[in-house]
């Protein structure tokens, strides 16, 4: 039988490899730096059309992550999307900022892209970005092509 | 007329049969959680317990991980780079890791080597009236050998689960970037970008927890529960392997049904 402390030993061990692989998941394989515990606020933006955009898609400006999408809805009333962005309170932005609906590279997924406007008062939780862009909803471009280009072709005969 | 009485009595006594070894394993259950607080008085139990079940455990987890993520970096790059985007293999490898296969290969693993050992340790214990004897001296078998280990493998199984997954992400990194030739940077910022440390990593936790549970309940049930002859202990280990794969699997689908929707 093996003696008391080396049993100890071997299971001590066994229980810092443990949280050594917990620590390693958490820190180097999750962003735990991304968003985690940072303040939020929300704002919501009204758009058109929101393509595949999906719920917990990022949100950045000029690149850098600055948020999260929290909810899409549907308002009834102006048969429009609602969603509502949750923005990493160390960042504000002007009133006038222009929210996007973009794709990272051809087939990506879909996320929010926003430019700052000029306006000196900044958006605060609640508020509602006015100026927005749809998605590019690919078949609607497809179409579009196809159409410009028949309405091309008796020109030329 | 009789043959038909016949059938229906036999359906009739599978079924009360069925019930009363639900509630059976629902009350030992109780039992085991009332008689915890005792076996905890005498920790050095438990922690031989978690010797057997988690330490002796870890050769078998660290080897399997380590050939899951080779394999998964192999098949994943395969398919990846066609559409010309292996920078994600990362992704690809961790997110199937942290979530599904981490919890559920581990837990099956330790199902069969850990979960069928204790089962026959109890059984083979009740068959030769040590478990009966004990009782006689005034110790409760209960908390003296059962707890221990039902606490045992909880405790083991998600660390275990947790090496099982870093390891697995090591294998594909292996694969991915220094023998296929993936760029390390785009393997990793693509891997901490997509995976997020509540909505997956934890949630991948939860799952372990919740199978060490279910594994470790059903070993010491199975052999709690058994015959006392050497048919039945066998009878008892091949019952533990069988039905803590099929709860891992029917729990795991429960589970990512109500954790990953949308």
């Amino acid at each position: 039988m093996m003696s008391r402390t080396t049993l100890d030993l071997w299971v001590g061990f066994f229980v810092v490899l443990g949280f050594a692989a917990l620590v390693f998941l958490a820190m180097k394989v999750g962003s735990f730096t991304g968003l985690n515990g940072a303040t939020l606020y929300s704002v919501e933006a009204p758009f058109d059309n929101i393509g595949g955009l999906k719920v917990r898609a990022p949100v950045k400006s000029a690149g850098v992550l600055v948020g999260r999408v929290a909810d899409i809805r549907f308002d009834a009333e102006r048969y429009r999307a609602v969603v509502r962005l949750d923005l990493d309170s160390r960042y504000e932005f002007p009133r006038d900022t222009i929210a996007s609906i973009l794709t990272s590279g051809l087939l990506g997924e879909q996320y929010v892209g926003i430019e700052a406007g000029a306006d000196a008062e900044v958006l605060k939780a609640g508020d509602m970005i006015q100026i927005t862009q749809s998605a590019v909803v690919l078949e609607r471009l497809i179409g579009q092509f196809m159409f410009n280009k028949a309405a091309e072709t008796p020109a030329q005969q | 007329m009789n043959w038909l009485a016949d059938r229906l009595r036999r359906i009739g006594a599978m079924t009360v049969d069925g019930v009363w070894r639900v509630g059976f394993a629902a009350r030992f259950f109780l039992m085991v959680l009332v008689y915890s607080g005792q076996s905890f008085r005498r920790l050095h139990l438990t922690i031989r317990e978690i010797y057997f079940s988690g330490v002796q455990s870890l050769l078998i987890i660290l080897v399997s991980g380590l050939f899951v993520g080779l394999v998964l970096g192999l098949q994943g790059y395969e398919t990846l780079q066609r559409y010309g985007s292996s920078d994600a293999l990362g992704v690809l490898v961790a997110l199937s890791l942290t979530r599904e296969l981490g919890p559920v290969v581990a837990g099956l693993l330790f199902a069969s080597r850990a979960g069928s050992a204790v089962t026959a340790e109890i059984g083979l214990m009740k068959t030769t009236e040590q478990l009966k004897a004990m009782d006689m001296m005034a110790v409760n078998p209960i908390a003296r050998v059962v707890a221990p280990r039902f606490w045992g493998g909880v405790l083991s199984m998600p660390l275990l689960a947790a090496m099982f997954s870093a390891m697995g992400i090591f294998g594909g990194w292996l694969i991915g970037v220094v023998f296929i030739g993936v760029d390390d940077g785009a393997f990793w910022s693509q891997m901490q970008a997509a995976v997020d440390w509540r909505y997956d990593i934890l949630n991948g936790v939860i799952k372990s927890i919740v199978f060490g549970i279910a594994v470790s309940l059903i070993a010491v049930f199975e052999g709690y529960d058994c015959q006392p002859t050497a048919e039945g202990v066998s009878r008892a280990i091949t019952r533990t392997v069988v039905s803590s794969a099929l709860a891992i699997l029917a729990l795991d689908f429960v589970l990512t049904s109500f954790m990953f929707r949308g």
